[in-house]
Parts: C-alpha cells; structure tokens; sequence
C-alpha cells in the first residue's frame, strides 16, 4: 500500500497528518507562551480539518466529532488558556529553553522511535492506517517531551494537550472515529481537565507566587534527609 | 540532434543571464507598488550592469590575486549551477551529466571565493561578512542537500531531470515530504540568496549586513559580474522552487511549441514567485543576526521531518 | 439488571444532591445513607449474578470478577462514609476548610465513587477509560483540599502524571479498537470486551502487543507501578485521609482490574504466536520491581501516610506480579490479595487518620505511645499493620502464602526475591511501629473521640478471611479465576 494507492483526499489526510506532527515540532522549539498557544490552536484547527476530511471521505459521523474538536481544541481551550495567562500577567513571558538543539534531535528520534514500534504490524492491507499510527504515536511522544522538557505549568498543559490531539488522530485517521459515546466522554474529560487547569494555575500562582513547577520541590525534600 | 542539445544549454544559459535583472527588477517594481512608491524603470538592473561595466575598476593595495580572480570564478560557477537546473526543457543533455549534488557544490565554490575574497582585502566588513555568510552557509547547506534527498528518495535519482520526469508522470499526489521539503527550501533559498528577514539587499547597515559587507572593496566590472552572480543565484533558486515541486508545463520535448510553452509557463510561475516575495518582504521586518540560525535550523528540522515522512507515510515497506 | 442500574446511578444522584445541600451535617448523613443505600443494592446485585450468572444489557457486563470488587467496592465506601462523617466535621472545624469546599468533597466523594462503579461495571473499554479519567478529575481537587502547597504540588504531580499515563492508556485503547477493525464482523462493537473477548484469537498479534505495553504503562501509572509511582506518595499524604484510604483501597484496584481485563483479550490473541505469555512477563517484571522498591522504600519515610502508601505499592506490585503469572493458583492468590489488601490498608489508613489526629503531626518521629494515650487506636494500628505484614491468622498471609506455592510452582527462583521482598518490607513497617504504639507519649496528648467501628469491620473480616473463607466467596472468587485463568482451581 503506497501513498500513490490512495484517494487524493486520503492523501490529504496525511498531508495535514504531517502537518500536525510539525505543528508539534514547533510548540517544541517556541518559547514564547503565547505564541505557543496560538500553534496549540492551529494545531487543533488541523486536527479538526483532518477529522473533516475524514468524515468526508465515508465516516459521515465524524462531522460532530470534527465539530467538536474545533470548537474545544482550536477556539475554547486556547481563549481559555489565554485568558488565564493575561490573568497571571505571563503575556510576555519567555522561557528559556535549555539544549534546544538537542531537544529538537530528541525529538526527531522519537519520530523513528514510534516508526520502529509500529514495524512490527505488518498485515498489508493495515500499512497506510499503520503509517498514520505511527505518526500520532510521535505527536504523542513529543507532548511528552514538551512536558518533561518545560517548566512553566502553562507550556506543560499545553503539552499535555497535544498530547491528546495525538490520540485523536490516532483514533479518527486510523480507525475512523471511535463510538458516539467514548469520543463524547473524551471531550468531556479534556474539558473538564482544562477548566481543573485553570484552578490550578491560580492554586500554585496563589502559593509558589510563580507557574515554574521547578519551585514545587517541597514534597521531595523530606525524602532527601533520612 | 546532440549538437542541437547542447545549443539549447546556451539559449538557456542566455535565458538565465537576461531573465535573472528582469527578476530582480519584477520584485523591486512589486515592492514599490505595495510601498506606494512608483518604483524604477524595467530597465533599472540592465543600465546598473552596464554602467558598472563601464566604469574603472579599482583594486585595494593589499588585494592579492584572489580578489581579482574571484568575481570571474564566483560567476562562472553560478552560472554553471544555472546549466543544471531545467528551466524550460527537461531533456537538457547539461542536466543529463550532472545531478543535484553537482549544484550544491558549484553553489558551494562560488560561496567559497566569495568569502575569501571578503577576506582577502583585509577590512573589518568583508572579514564579518565572510565569517557571517560561513555561518548561515554552514546551517543552509545541510537543510538544502536533505530537502533534495526527499526529493532524490521518492524519484530514485539524484538527476534533476529525473526528479522532475517521475513528478510528471505520476500526476498529482500530495505528498508530506514533498510539501516540507519545499518549505525547507524556501526557508533555505531566503538565506542563501540573501533577502529578508536573514539580510536586506537594498542596505549597507554595518551592523547587519552580509552579503554586502564581502563585495564592500569591489568597484568597476568585478562588482558588475558579483551583482549579475547574485541576481542568477535568486532567479536558480526560484526556478529550482517552481520547476522541481510545480513541474507542470515544461517542456518534455525537443519540439519548438513544446519550448515555446515551457517558457511561457516558467515566466509565468517566476512572476508569481517574485509576487510572494515581494510580499512577504514588505511583511516581514529584518531578523536580528543571532537569530538566523534558529530560522536555519527550522529549514533544518523541516527538511528532515521531509525525510522522515518520506521513509514513515510513503515508503509504505 | 435494575440492582445493577441502581448501584451505579446512586452514587451519580447522590453527588449532584449533594452538590447543593448546604447544610454540613445533612450532607454528612447523606453522604452515609447513599453508601449505604448502593451497598444494599450491590449485595442485592451479587446475590442475582451469584445465582443466576453474569448479568449483560446496556453495555453493562457483570461476571464474577467484577461482581466482587463491585461489592469492594461499595462496602469500602460505605465504610469510608462512617468514618469521614465525623472526621471532616471536625476538620471544617479546625478551620481548615471551608464549608464550600465540603461541598464540594462530599459531592466529589459520591462521583468518585460513580466513577469506580461505572468502570467496573461497563462492557465498553471506551466508557472503561472515560470513567478512569474521570476519577482522577474528581479526586484530584480533594487531593489539594486543604490549600497548602504542599497539597498543590501534590495534586499537580497527580493531574500531570496520571494525566500522561491515562493518555498513553488511551492510545492502547485505540490500537485496540484498531485491531477489532480488522477482526470483528461488526466493527462498530469494537470497544466492546465481550465482543472482543469471544473472537480475540482474531485479532493482530503484533497490534495487540503494542497495544498492551500502552495500557500496561498507562493504567500502571493508575496503579502505581514503579516507576511511574511518583504521584501515589503525594497525593496519599496530602490528601484528606478518607480520600487517601478510597484512593488506595480502591481507585489502584480499579486500575489493576482494567490492565487484567486487558490481558485476557490480549493472551487470547497472542496464544498462537511464539511469544504468548508477553503480557503477563511485562505484568510480572512491572509488578516484581514495583514491590521491591517499595519495600526499601518503606525505610526512607518520615511522614506515616507517605509510608503507607509505599507499602500499597508494594501490595500492588505483588498483585501484578501474581496475576503476570497467570494460572489458577496465583490468579486465586491474586483476586484473594486485591479482596483483603483494600480492606486492611483502608482500615490502616481511618486508623492513621485518629493518629494523626491525636499526635496532631503525620510525621512519625513525632508519634508516640498511641496505646498510651488512646489503646484502641492503638491497637487498631499494632493489628492493621501486623494484617498488612501477612503475620499468620490475617487474610493477607493466606493470599501471600498461595502466591508463593505459585511462584514456587512455576518460577521457583523468583520466590526468594518475593521472600526478601517480603522480609525487607516487614522490618521496614515494624521499624516505625514500635515507638509509635509503645513509646513514651509526650506531655499533653490526649484521646479524641475516635470511631472505630469501620477498622475493627475491616480487620475482623480480613481475620475471617485468613483462618476460613466462606464457601460463597471461595466459590465466587473460582468463578473469577475461572474467567481470567481458564480453569477452576477448587
């Protein structure tokens, strides 16, 4: 199964495919607060295209879900986001990224790490869905990496949540959409998460008077001294 | 019909010599008009040409016989580069012999003495502009040659002509590879040729400036042929970006209607191009120089995630 | 199927009433009366399934391996309730927290509880993941309850950790679905365990594989599963203690029944294949490092809560590792050891919540002569921690006991790791406990009323447990073993 085997709109899903993984390169790489949430909602916005397209492509039921994902991962989260950062006056925070570079190769071998998990899946007629499965398994990876990698609580939530963009690919490119049912509960999680996210970033502003989650040290210091 | 062939490498070279002012003076006329200013006259980088020519050409004390040497080498390999790529015809027998990595490297030489010769008179400028354009070639360099291995990887061939033919025949297909490599070379064909935001060739800004500061000492014929060689390095570039990734319309025969076309169709697309230039050159201000290898290092990392999802999304193993 | 509908819808009616009641006290009693009122129906419900068999409607599935952690379930909370009616009165006293905020605990209290039901209870391996996340949203504001920083910090490592590992669970849970695409006639019903489970020799060896390592790693993450333990600690010792005693008899539980409800899909489709026994390697590789770190874990505490905690990671590290195993005797072993570990540990930790009452600090240098000053809290820790050792006549020495023969049976060199395991974990629980019932009490410390009506339940029955299982439970737990060891062990 080659690319060239596919429709021109499957082909299409893989382009925005692509496109998201890139979009997570670069929420890797910005060090801007804002601007990262601004590539967090076009990579949303991506997402809900690629679901649409989808849809478009036969799974008619995708429609809602690409609805969905628009107005939660593109408009809802990133205002919500924004306007916590305008509360907590971070508009103009910049962080520090240490070893950038490095970071960046990190995460390019994650992209082949996730290919070379899924070699393994090697039944034919799955190798353009697995192709695509790999690559939601490397956005997912590099939401990890951005949350192991920052320290700004903010810029954390972010990664959690393109993280979550990753599964959605996951299950909407390579398997159409999970059940009415699961996708909602889904985007009633990922809500409710945020909105909690919201809560705790006044929590831990109100008692670290800062969102570097480095400052919240204090349960690991009694295990240090015997 | 080989001798034929080869006097089409010399229309192109000809084509590429006379196209290359026009295309520089298409973008400056747009970026007037976006500027509201009326702009110079169609003829502007001709009548520049010539006066340059024309004039005396002074050479520093301290110049050694690589600053004379250099503006004839830097455009001869530039103008060699300029054979390798198709520009109306994919059957260009010039094209036939080398392949891509042959363009790199004549790239690559003209960048040498170039610098070396910024280096050569012994001034502050041309020594930080040789060591600036070093540094952005440094990071340019690799992005450009794994933009064209995506590139080399789908086709099977490192040829040009080749890339473009297996373009042609499979028809449309929307490939991620394909659309991060151009984006890489994009990114890379702003840096090597010089324009905003990496460097401004309208300023002698001391402080920022690259291309510039090396051709700084030169005067008379020498600064006319290192002129000529940039604007071909920019129309190369642009040609390279239109006929590899929008290779429709070239010319795929020796037939004079089908040369006609493929001209017709590569001055169309090189308008348009110039017209994206001029606008994203009006909208974007001039990056601060320590920041160029970040933007180095995004054509970098995009034109790796174009190897990469050439090998993930359509290798298809 | 309506003792069934009951049981889960309860604790749903009971957290939004309880959302609204403004009254502390009423909401105390209310709090209690629909543990009660789900615990009655869940008996009911295990009476029908222990008779009639497993019971499938709604994309609802009760067998008998759910069944019994169902009736866990609603007796530990009920339980729980007892205990927390008092003890957050006196809390809100203290002025710790406010009254809105226990609004929002006993509101929060009955939706974790939903939660916990409805993923033991549903068939759908989507509403499985929905409801497990769901947990956490619910927990994780009781987690920072009482507004310190250091319970901030606490439930951000849990939202964050847990989150990731969730997620992860989430991809495994759409490899899964991915490969019932391909293997089921009627794909829309692959998230359904049932469906799946009955063609699971269909479904792609490799997908499922890959598939299992997400969900181990993700719902490990839940369970505890070094190394990704980080927040279990945390969140235990911040936490209000009822909530510390349901997280770790319940919530680690849930997320161990989903990695075993995983494992038999996934055995099902590797067992042709010539690695067939991966799943439960991982499981047992997981489970043994998990419970040997805890168990030197347990000598580096100094906060009594953080330290049993450890020491539920290091149960739950033995329970993976027994159901890893796989076979009868250590599936029984297994299902025994879930059934007393969450009746002990919740006791210990109601018992360690009068203990910090009393001593008026969790950290353990500064406990001292609880027998002293108050003997049946005391006695109520010296027992609970001597059951949770698996000192003889406790039920915990008799599921400890069988998961030995079993390792000895199948993985004979395995068992002294266990035994060491086991050794360094008792010195490191016993190391503490001695001054803290027998030492010299300091001047000033007095008893408080302490209800321990809930610890000496717990214990009584883990007592039970461990001289004579009752012929309905032993028959209830073959049953489970069963269904996820393919045969009978009695």
């Amino acid at each position: 199964m080659n690319l060239v085997q596919l429709s021109l709109l499957e082909q299409a899903v893989f382009v925005l495919a692509a496109l998201i993984l890139f979009l997570s390169f670069t929420l890797l790489a910005q060090s801007r607060l804002v601007s990262g949430i601004h590539v967090f909602a076009w990579q949303g916005a991506v997402l809900a295209g690629a679901t649409a397209l989808v849809a478009a492509s036969g799974a008619h039921h995708l429609f809602i879900s690409a609805g969905l994902t628009l107005l939660l991962k593109a408009l809802l989260i990133p205002w919500m986001l924004h306007r916590q950062v305008r509360k907590l006056e971070l508009e103009r925070h910049v962080e520090t990224l240490p070893h950038a570079a490095l970071v960046l190769m990190g995460g390019a071998a994650l992209v082949i790490f996730s290919y070379w998990v899924v070699v393994p899946i090697e039944r034919l007629e799955l190798l353009a869905t697995r192709n695509i499965i790999s690559l939601s398994l490397a956005v997912v990876l590099l939401g990890l990496l951005i949350m192991v990698t920052r320290r700004q609580a903010v810029t954390q939530v972010i990664g959690f949540m393109s993280m979550e963009n990753g599964l959605f690919l996951a299950a909407v490119a390579a398997t159409h959409g999970m059940p009415l049912v699961v996708e909602l509960g889904v985007a009633f999680d990922v809500l409710v998460a945020a909105v909690l996210f919201g809560v705790f970033f006044l929590h831990i502003s109100e008692s670290i008077d800062s969102l570097d989650t480095d400052r919240l040290n204090r349960l690991a210091v009694p295990e240090d001294e015997p | 019909m080989t001798a034929n062939a080869w006097l089409l490498v010399l229309l192109q070279s000809v084509l590429f010599l006379l196209g290359a002012p026009l295309l520089v003076a298409w973008v400056r006329r747009v970026k007037a008009r976006l500027q509201n200013r009326r702009g110079a006259a169609w003829s502007q980088p001709y009548r520049d040409l010539y006066k340059l020519f024309g004039k005396e050409t002074l050479v520093a004390h301290t110049a050694s016989g690589v600053f004379r040497a250099a503006p004839y080498i830097v455009f001869a390999s530039t103008l060699l580069a300029c054979t390798v790529v198709p520009l109306i015809t994919v059957r260009l027998p010039s094209a036939a012999v080398a392949d891509v990595i042959v363009l790199v490297g004549f790239l690559a030489l003209g960048r040498f003495f170039l610098a070396l010769a910024g280096m050569d008179v012994g001034t502050a400028f041309g020594g930080m502009g040789s060591s600036r354009e070093m540094l952005i070639s440094a990071l340019a360099e690799p992005a450009m040659l794994l933009a064209v291995f995506t590139l080399a990887m789908t086709a099977h061939s490192t040829n040009l002509a080749s890339v473009i033919d297996h373009q042609l025949a499979s028809g449309l297909i929307l490939r991620p590879s394909y659309l991060f490599a151009l984006m890489g070379l994009v990114l890379v064909a702003v840096a090597e040729t010089g324009r905003i935001p990496i460097d401004n060739p309208t300023t002698h800004l001391e402080l920022t400036m690259i291309h510039e500061a090396m051709i700084l000492e030169y005067s008379g014929r020498h600064l006319a042929l290192m002129e000529w060689a940039a604007q071909l390095k920019l129309m190369l570039y642009g040609v390279l970006i239109v006929n590899v990734f929008l290779p429709w319309g070239i010319g795929t025969q020796l037939t004079l209607p089908a040369l006609a076309s493929g001209l017709l169709f590569v001055i169309g697309k090189l308008l348009l191009l110039g017209v994206i230039l001029a606008v994203a050159e009006t909208g974007l201000a001039k990056m601060r120089l320590f920041r160029a290898p970040a933007f180095l290092n995004l054509a970098l990392l995009l034109a790796l995630l174009g190897l990469l999802s050439n090998v993930i999304l359509e290798a298809g193993a | 199927m309506n003792a069934l509908l009951l049981t889960v819808t309860l604790p749903l009616a009971g957290g939004l009433l309880l959302a609204v009641v403004r009254s502390l006290r009423v909401a105390g009693w209310l709090n209690l009366a629909f543990c009660l009122a789900g615990l009655i129906t869940s008996l009911v419900l295990a009476g029908q399934v222990l008779h009639h068999g497993e019971l499938v409607g709604y994309s609802f599935h009760v067998d008998a391996f759910n069944v019994y952690l169902v009736v866990l379930t609603t007796f530990v909370g009920f339980t729980t309730a007892i205990f927390s009616r008092p003890y957050m009165a006196h809390v809100c006293q203290e002025g710790w927290v406010s009254e809105r905020r226990m609004r929002l605990y006993h509101a929060m209290f009955q939706g974790f509880l939903f939660t916990m039901l409805l993923a033991l209870t549903t068939d759908n391996l989507g509403v499985l993941w929905v409801s497990v996340e769901g947990a956490t949203l619910a927990t994780v504001l009781l987690v920072s309850l009482y507004r310190t920083p250091e319970a901030v910090e606490a439930a951000w490592k849990y939202f964050i950790l847990c989150g990731v590992g969730i997620a992860l669970a989430l991809f495994g849970t759409v490899l899964v679905y991915f490969a019932a695409q391909h293997a089921l006639a009627d794909p829309r019903q692959g998230l359904s365990w049932m469906a799946l489970y009955a063609e699971s020799a269909h479904l792609h060896p490799a997908v499922m594989a890959i598939a299992f390592v997400f969900l181990l790693v993700g719902y490990g993450t839940k369970v505890g599963l070094v190394p990704l333990h980080n927040w279990l600690p945390d969140a235990h010792s911040e936490g209000p203690t009822p909530m510390s005693a349901v997280l770790s008899g319940l919530l680690l539980n849930v997320a161990l029944y989903a990695v075993v409800r995983f494992k038999m899909l996934v055995d099902g489709a590797l067992a042709n294949t010539e690695n067939a026994a991966v799943a439960g390697h991982l499981m047992m590789g997981f489970g043994l490092i998990s419970f040997l770190v805890a168990s030197l874990f347990l000598h580096r505490q100094r906060d009594i809560k953080r330290m049993f905690s450890y020491s539920s990671i290091e149960h739950m590290g033995m329970m993976t590792f027994a159901f890893g195993i796989g076979g009868p005797l250590a599936t029984f072993a297994g299902l025994l050891h879930m059934l007393v570990h969450s009746l002990t540990k919740s006791a210990i930790f109601v018992t360690v919540g009068h203990v910090s009452h009393i001593a008026g600090t969790q950290v353990i240098e500064h406990i001292r002569g609880m027998i002293r000053t108050q003997p049946a809290v005391g006695w109520g820790l010296l027992l609970g921690v001597a059951a949770i050792a698996g000192f003889p006549p406790f039920g915990v020495f008799t599921s400890e006991f069988l998961l030995l023969s079993a390792t000895m049976d199948s993985w004979p060199w395995l068992t002294s790791l266990l035994l060491f395991g086991l050794v360094v974990a008792f010195a490191g629980l016993f190391r503490y406990l001695h001054p803290m019932v027998y030492g010299k009490a300091p001047e000033g410390q007095q008893a408080v009323t302490a209800n321990m009506l809930p610890v000496m339940l717990h214990l009584l029955l883990v007592l039970a447990l461990g001289i004579a299982i009752p012929a309905f439970l032993s028959h209830w737990l073959d049953q489970a073993t069963w269904l996820i060891a393919g045969s009978h062990l009695l």
